[in-house]
This record gives C-alpha cells, sequence and structure tokens, in this order.
C-alpha cells in the first residue's frame, strides 16, 4: 500500500514544527516514511516527550529512604515495610473527556490501573479530581454525568475501590474540563518489574486486546489546544473494556508468578510505539518489530496505523523463551490474545516490518533521547493586589451559601456511583477527607488523598503549589497517617504562552520546597499541558495526590464528635480571606493573594497531631471555607451540633494554612493543651459540640436544616 | 465446613466472599468457571459479586452458560446448598436456580451504599442466626439490582415464606422491595445487597456475620 507523501501540511498536521522536522531530517539524514513520521509525532508530542516541562521537573525532589522506585517508571514505588510497597500514579485525561466523557474518564482509569499492574501491584485504589466549567453551563451537566458514569463503568467493573478525589466548578473550564485518575497497588518489594529490556535475541510478546483503529494520534491531539473542529477530533479517544482490562490484569499477576516475564510495559499513549522504544532505550537495545503477527481487530491496518493506535487493554512483555508454554498457557485460561510480534537485537534500530516490506527504520536511543527540549520563556505572575474590605456577614448566611454551593455540597451524588467497598478492605469511605484502605490480610492500612485549591495557585503559584502539599499533608495526618510521598499531575494551559509558563514555573518552586519540607517526594506524575479553548486557559491545577501509611489501624483517627466535645483549633488563625471559598462563594470575588504556607508549621501541627492521636477524638483539616465549613462538616458527619464562640467572618471563613480542627472529650482537652505547650504548637479552644443547633456567635441554625441544604445541595444545582 | 467459591472471568467479590467464608471457620476452595466438575464433598458453593464475562449481554447470561455452572445446577438440583451475591444472584436467576430477573435499576445509575434491609424469614441457614423483622444494615453495589417477578410469582414467594430480606427504603425499584429470596428447599439464597462486606470492624457494621454464622451452625450440625 503506498504511503502519503511528506508535505508541509502533513507535517503540520503531525503536530510538528519545522525546527522539530529539520531536527528528524538531521538525525535521520532523508526523508521519512510515512509511518516514520507519524512514529515521531509519537515520540515528540508534548503529552510523550514533556519537552516544555522536562527542564522544570528535574527540580523535584523525588527522593528519599522510602522510594523504592521514582519518576521514569509506569508508577512510583514506596516502602511501606514487611517486604510491601505501594505503587501509584496520577495521570490525566482531560482532552478525552471533554470530547467523549464516557470513555474518555473510562480508558482514563484504564491506563492509570494498566500502569499499577504493570509493573506486578494488585490495585487496591482510585481516586479521581474532577474539574468542571459552571454547573449550569450548557456542556457541563453532560460533561460530569458522562465523565462520572465512565469513571464508575470502568472502575465498578474491574473491581477497584475508589476512595476519594475531588469535584470543583469553575467558569474557567467551561471549554476544558480535567479529568485527572489515581491508582494505587499494592506489591512484594522483591518481585517489582520494570519497563527495561534486557538480553538480544529475546522475544517480544503483545498481551491483552487486539489493536484496531481507535486513538490513531491520540497523544498528539491531546497535546493540542481545541477549537470549534473538536467534534471532528471524536474518533482520536479511544474505547474502554474493562473486562477484558480485568483478564488482563489476573493474567499478567499470574504471569508475572512463572518467572517469564524479563520486563514489561503497558501500551498507553502512542501504544506500540512509546512501549517499544522505551523498553528497547532503557534496556540499551533495538527493537524489531513485524506487525503482520500483531492481533488485529480490523481488517487492512496500515503500519501507521498499527503503530500509532491507542485501543486499549494492552501490554508488551520481553519474554524468557524458555518459559513461553507457559507464559502462553496463562493468556489462553484467560481468553487473551499472546503474540510474538518481534523481537530484542543489538543495533541501535527501531526497526518496524510490515508485509515483507521495512515501514521504518530508526536509530531507536536517538529517536527517544532526542526529542526536542524547550526552555519556554516565562515571566512572574505579579503579585496580587491587596484585598479590598470584604464586608461582615451573618455566620449562618455565609455557611448557608457554601454548604449549598456545588463546590462545597456533600457530593454523595457522584461517589455512591463508584463501589468505594469492593476488596472489602475501605476502612474509610469516600466524602470525609482521606480514603483508608487496610493493607489486605495485615493490620496496617493506607490513607490516599488528592488536593489543590486552583484560585490560590493562579492568584500565586509559588503559595499554591506549596498550599496543594500542604494540603494533602494536612488531609493523611488527620485521619491519623504518615504521609509516605506524592504523585503531581500538572494541568496548565499553553505553555508557549510566558504567563502560563510563569504559573507553571512557580507551581514546581512552591510544590518542590513543599515535598522537601513535608518529606513526601513526587514519584510518580504527568503533565498535561495546552488545557485552552480558543486561546482561554484554565486556571492553573497542579494536582497532588498522596499516599500516608498507618502502622496499626488502633492508630486511626477515624472518630465522630460527641455531644460534649470539645472544638479545638491547632494551628494560627489570623483571618486570612485573600482567594477564599466564602469570597468567591458569597461575594463572586477572587481576589487577594492566596494564604501563605508556613512549611515548618505544617510539619510540626502534623507531627504533634499524630502524637497525640490518642486525645483526638475527630480530627479535620481547615481548609477551603475555614473554620466554619470544617466544624459544620464534622457536626453533620457525627450528627451533633456545634456552638462556635466566633462571629467574625475573617475568624470563621478564613483560610490561614496549618490549620486543624479536632474534637476532644472535655476531660482531655487541658492535657492537649499541656502538650500543645510543651511542643510550642498553638492551640485554641472555639466552641463545642453539643445539641443539635449551628450557632456562631449570636446567629444559629437548626443542624437537620443545614444538614437538608448540604446533602440536596448538589442534586438541586445539577438537575 | 466445606465451601466452593466460583470464579468467572470478571467476577471481583471472589476473594471477599472467600475471607467471609474462612472468618465463618469454613475451608474454601477456588474453583475456576471452566472446570467442569466442583470439587466432591462440598457443603456449599458461593456465588460472587463482580461483573462476569463483563455483564456483556446480560448480567449473569454468559456465566449461566460456563462449564461449571452445569456442575452448581447439578449440586443444587441435588439439594447442595448455595449462596449467589450481587452478580451471583444475577447468574442464580440466569441458570433458573432462583426465579425472577434483575433489570436496570430504576434510577439508572450504579448504587454503592449502605442500606437498611428487614430480615422476612428466618427459616433457612443463612437467616436463621437473625430475628424476624430485624433491621440489618449491609452495603448494596449494583448497577442492575431491581427485582422482578410476575404479580403471580410474587404471591408465591410471599406465601412460601420465601422472602429473605427486603428493602426497607428500595433503593433500586424491585418488586415487593425485595432484597434476597431463597429456593423452595431454602437451600438457595440470592441476594443484591453484599453480607461479605460486613463482617468487619473496619467494615462499618458486622451484620452480615449472622448470615455466614448461621450457614456455618447449619451445615456443620447436619
Amino acid at each position: 500500500m503506498d504511503e502519503p507523501k511528506i508535505t508541509e501540511d502533513l507535517i503540520a498536521a503531525h503536530g510538528l514544527s519545522p525546527d522539530e522536522y529539520a531536527l528528524i531530517l538531521e538525525i535521520i539524514g532523508r526523508e521519512p516514511t510515512f509511518t516514520e513520521l507519524g512514529i515521531f509525532s509519537a515520540m515528540w508530542n508534548e503529552h510523550c516527550s514533556y519537552k516544555s516541562s522536562k527542564k522544570w521537573l528535574r527540580t523535584l525532589p523525588t527522593e528519599g529512604p522510602q522510594v523504592i522506585c521514582g519518576p521514569g517508571e509506569n508508577a512510583g514505588i514506596v516502602d511501606i515495610g514487611d517486604g510491601q510497597c505501594v505503587v501509584f500514579k496520577m495521570e490525566s485525561h482531560n482532552h478525552p473527556s471533554y470530547i467523549e466523557p464516557y470513555q474518555g474518564a473510562a480508558t482514563g482509569v484504564g491506563g492509570i490501573l494498566r500502569d499499577v499492574f504493570t509493573m506486578g501491584a494488585r490495585p487496591i485504589a482510585a481516586m479521581n479530581s474532577l474539574s468542571f466549567g459552571e454547573i449550569d453551563h450548557p456542556k457541563t451537566r453532560t460533561l460530569v454525568n458522562g465523565v462520572v458514569e465512565g469513571i464508575g463503568g470502568y472502575g465498578n467493573c474491574f473491581g477497584v475501590p475508589n476512595v476519594g478525589g475531588e469535584v470543583r466548578f469553575h467558569p474557567a473550564y467551561n471549554g476544558n474540563c480535567l479529568v485527572n485518575a489515581f491508582a494505587a497497588g499494592l506489591a512484594d518489594t522483591d518481585k517489582i518489574f520494570y519497563s527495561a529490556a534486557s538480553g538480544i535475541g529475546m522475544p517480544v510478546v503483545y498481551l491483552g486486546a487486539k489493536t484496531g483503529r481507535d486513538g490513531v494520534g491520540g497523544a498528539t491531539m491531546a497535546s493540542a489546544e481545541f477549537d470549534d473542529t473538536i467534534e471532528e477530533k471524536r474518533p482520536t479517544v479511544q474505547v474502554g473494556d474493562p473486562f477484558t482490562e480485568k483478564r488482563l490484569m489476573e493474567a499478567t499477576l499470574e504471569l508475572m508468578k512463572t518467572g517469564a516475564v524479563i520486563s514489561i510495559q503497558d501500551m498507553g499513549a502512542a501504544g506500540l510505539t512509546c512501549s517499544a522504544v522505551e523498553m528497547g532505550d532503557k534496556g540499551g537495545l533495538g527493537v524489531k518489530l513485524n506487525l503482520d503477527a500483531v492481533p488485529q481487530r480490523e481488517e487492512h491496518m496500515t503500519a501507521y496505523e498499527m503503530m500509532l493506535s491507542e485501543s486499549q487493554e494492552r501490554m508488551l512483555m520481553v519474554l524468557n523463551p524458555e518459559l513461553e508454554a507457559e507464559a502462553r498457557a496463562v493468556f489462553e485460561k484467560w481468553d487473551l490474545d499472546f503474540a510474538i510480534v518481534g523481537e530484542t537485537i543489538a543495533e541501535d534500530r527501531f526497526l518496524i516490518l510490515h508485509g515483507n516490506e521495512v515501514k521504518a527504520d530508526l536509530p531507536l536511543a536517538t529517536l527517544s533521547g532526542s526529542a526536542p527540549e524547550y526552555d519556554r520563556p516565562w515571566v512572574e505572575t505579579p503579585a496580587a493586589e491587596p484585598l479590598a474590605d470584604v464586608p461582615q456577614i451573618d455566620p449562618i448566611d455565609g455557611l448557608r451559601a457554601l454548604v449549598t454551593s456545588p463546590n462545597y455540597a456533600a457530593k454523595q451524588w457522584v461517589y455512591e456511583q463508584y463501589d468505594h467497598m469492593v476488596m472489602a478492605d475501605t476502612v474509610r469511605a469516600p466524602g470525609l477527607g482521606a480514603g483508608v484502605v487496610r493493607v489486605h490480610g495485615t493490620d496496617k492500612a493506607l490513607a490516599f488523598t488528592s488536593d489543590v485549591t486552583p484560585r490560590y495557585v493562579k492568584a500565586n503559584p509559588v503559595e499554591g503549589g506549596k498550599q496543594a502539599v500542604a494540603e494533602a499533608y494536612r488531609n493523611l495526618t488527620s485521619v491519623g497517617a504518615k504521609p509516605l510521598a506524592t504523585t503531581d499531575n500538572l494541568n496548565f494551559g499553553n505553555p508557549e504562552k510566558p504567563e502560563i509558563m510563569g504559573q507553571f514555573v512557580g507551581a514546581i518552586k512552591g510544590i518542590g520546597e513543599a515535598v522537601a519540607a513535608l518529606d513526601v517526594p513526587i514519584v510518580s506524575g504527568n503533565v498535561s499541558l495546552y488545557n485552552e479553548t480558543d486561546g482561554t486557559g484554565i486556571l492553573p491545577t497542579p494536582t497532588i495526590g498522596a499516599v500516608g501509611l498507618l502502622d496499626s489501624l488502633d492508630d486511626l483517627i477515624g472518630g465522630i464528635a460527641r455531644d460534649g466535645h470539645v472544638a479545638m483549633v491547632i494551628g494560627e488563625t489570623e483571618g486570612h480571606l485573600g482567594q477564599s471559598a466564602l469570597l468567591a462563594e458569597v461575594f463572586n470575588r477572587e481576589e487577594g493573594d492566596a494564604p501563605h504556607v508556613d512549611l515548618d508549621a505544617e510539619k510540626k501541627h502534623g507531627d504533634f497531631v499524630r502524637d497525640n492521636r490518642t486525645l483526638i477524638k475527630a480530627c479535620s483539616d481547615l481548609s477551603d471555607g475555614g473554620l466554619a465549613l470544617a466544624a459544620f462538616e464534622m457536626a453533620e458527619a457525627s450528627d451533633v451540633g456545634v456552638t462556635l464562640d466566633a462571629d467574625d467572618t475573617p475568624t470563621l471563613f478564613g483560610e490561614d494554612q496549618a490549620r486543624y480542627l479536632v474534637a476532644c472529650n472535655f476531660d482531655e482537652a487541658e492535657a492537649l493543651m499541656v502538650a500543645a505547650g510543651q511542643a510550642g504548637v498553638p492551640i485554641t479552644t472555639v466552641g463545642r459540640f453539643t445539641g443539635d443547633m449551628v450557632r456562631m456567635g449570636s446567629s444559629e441554625a437548626p443542624l437537620s436544616e443545614l444538614a437538608h441544604a448540604f446533602r440536596t445541595g448538589f442534586d438541586a444545582a445539577h438537575r | 465446613m466445606k465451601a466452593a467459591v466460583i470464579v468467572f472471568p470478571g467476577s471481583n467479590c471472589d476473594r471477599d466472599l472467600a475471607v467471609a467464608f474462612e472468618k465463618a471457620g469454613a475451608d474454601v476452595t477456588m474453583v475456576w468457571h471452566k472446570d467442569t466438575h466442583l470439587p466432591e464433598g462440598l457443603d456449599i458453593v458461593g456465588v460472587p459479586g463482580g461483573f462476569s464475562f463483563g455483564d456483556y449481554l446480560r448480567c449473569g447470561a454468559i456465566a449461566a452458560q460456563s462449564p461449571i455452572t452445569k456442575s452448581l445446577i447439578r449440586h443444587t438440583e441435588r439439594g447442595g446448598y448455595a449462596l449467589g451475591i450481587c452478580n451471583g444472584f444475577q447468574v442464580l436467576t440466569e441458570t433458573g436456580i432462583l426465579p425472577g430477573a434483575l433489570m436496570r435499576n430504576s434510577n439508572l445509575k450504579f448504587i454503592c451504599k449502605p442500606v437498611d434491609l428487614k430480615v422476612e424469614s428466618t427459616e433457612s441457614a443463612f437467616t436463621q442466626a437473625y430475628t424476624l423483622g430485624q433491621k440489618i444494615t449491609v452495603p448494596v453495589a449494583h448497577h442492575d439490582g431491581n427485582y422482578n417477578v410476575t404479580p403471580e410469582k410474587l404471591e408465591q414467594l410471599r406465601d412460601e415464606g420465601r422472602i429473605a430480606f427486603t428493602y426497607v427504603d428500595n433503593p433500586n425499584g424491585s418488586t415487593g422491595d425485595i432484597a434476597g429470596v431463597i429456593s423452595k428447599n431454602r437451600r438457595v439464597l440470592g441476594m443484591m445487597p453484599h453480607p461479605e462486606r460486613a463482617v468487619d470492624e473496619n467494615h462499618g457494621g458486622t451484620d452480615g456475620q449472622a448470615m455466614f454464622r448461621g450457614v456455618m451452625d447449619a451445615l456443620v450440625s447436619a
């Protein structure tokens, strides 16, 4: 079959700039074939090459004694003791989800699960961080329904509990929603599998589902801005099959036990191309593929289509040839394809054969290692204007406005569509800060959270970046867990605009400082740029996924507040209202600076909570909505009223960082205060849990009324 | 007590059910769907929750054609005990071992949350450790849990005392609020809620324990 001629239009359609094309000519010394052009485009797009972000990602702290494997593999790996480790990552599927919400979100979940079990870990928890446009924007309803159903449809069938996440609404996402999917798995530390090929002449085996034309060019699509031709891009979205993924996971884990796997890599973005090149490059080997052997579900597929297809539920592995029969038997048991499609070779070549013709013949190491890297110009985000006066508001009115807003109303409409209990180890369900999952068969548990406050990052990227890490740290601390490590999913607009690049650079700086100070290194992550539609960017949204460890479930702070408990705030309250939820939701003002994060205080206060867990009956971090919202949420979850002494807006709704609200027994409050005094940690009694009213100063309302508003607010707004 | 748990491709509560049986003191064998015979000397077969064959075609329809299912039918025909939970209940109705059909939830959405059930019959191994009319809390997690039978069949199930549990607040549109039904010989129970997710303090409730204890007591003393 004749391949198209290489023209300027064809090059541009592949997302390659004239300079990048010139570099291709320089590397191979001739005009590329059509298939080769496709391969370069797949390897060099922003999504796969990190060409705009690499320079800055290198500055992030990624090491620590707990880290077994940092960024660069399919997922990060962290030691949890007793010969076990947790394997986790977060990844975006923003563009596909906007184009086709159900399949976009579903395959986002599928992709992240595959990243985890490719390394030999059984997935034990999933989360999602979702950002949508205004709730009454005409497109939002369809997106929310489709994305939530897609996440549920895939994860529920696969059988992984969905234990947490975030859902936010803001006009900046009207034309570009964000779907960030997190997954974590559990593995034995001595049975981890990596992607680097080894050995010459070893069979390269294709596993899983057949290859179709779906998703051809998906990674390149995901690296471009949107415009009004978006509907034409629907065929670039892949279609997910969670049933095949479940079988692929079981078969892969079973296969790994046979000893037949030398190395393994899932086929994600840019499918066969990326996985084969990555395995060869990491192992310092070449790869020869014969596409005639690739299992295909459509007829007359070209080499170009097969190399760029993003069909789901596929893996590539280098096989120990002595165990081929055993390996094949496992895949036959699960009725999945198992095909030897090539071999490792000594030369530095990526050689693609199809129908007895050479379709591509490229230097493999150069293909992978010479992706362009840009030091994009950037400008520092200007300091925020000082905040103009915020009028005093009746506290109950302010609280009611928050709890009925789609951003802060209860989200059971969302998480009841996700199975959050399958595997029967979920200790803490979603909706209450961090999710907690027991390590199966032990008394240990892992805690999971994902956090970011995009308003803060926009106003002050450095402090906003720090805050995302700090809030994740506090959420883990609030359930008594020791924070171990983090994954970052960095969603930004067009990096070719210096102000957007400035947001990125600032956020990375803040995140880096925070993960270093709080000892939660970044072990995996993903960058999603060009989140713009018709030139309008999203709020900068660097989502932080974090994992913490409970050495024993006895350490869990999982209780509720009871009548008579004292309400105390750990940390200093100054009443910072800039960029607060109250300001945004009630006064429709996104003004002022983000709250600044004192990382020393974060560490000290977090340690204090963990050290004094026996005195703390219930704990919540203070973040969006400040003391008023946290106290209400704790009261609502506990079905007991709360009385707060303060009635002024800054104290009740300020969003100062490094703070926790705790409930403790009346006769233990003093002990907690003494301990705080000794540790040099500020602590203040702010009220009491009692009765059935929510009282702030002289303003009050029945808890049941506010709880009803909180429980139905989302449904009412979403209808 | 010897229990077997069938594993279909797509089952995902197989381990959870095995753990619940083991906690009650049973020896558990996992049985692959392509096997043609259940192990000898079994006391009870568990058909677990999940998405057998991806729920493609109809929930439980393809699993009803698996090689092991013939053996399961023979086991129940000979008077053997069986417990089908969620997708397992769907498999039991698809094979005709239990009456009725499970359709899409009336709100057309997947629902995962703890629900309150009322114990409607204590005359079975599965329900004997509860008291009649007792209210228990057990989670549901399904997209197709809307139990449907004809009015005549509903009457019959009521007359024969074969409704094991009803929902206090029907989440899925089930006929007669039915959450679980018992076979005519009272040795097979199918139910949509997941008792195996309520056997441990860490699950947030232990109301499922009595079911496994009841089975254990009945089968050990039998």
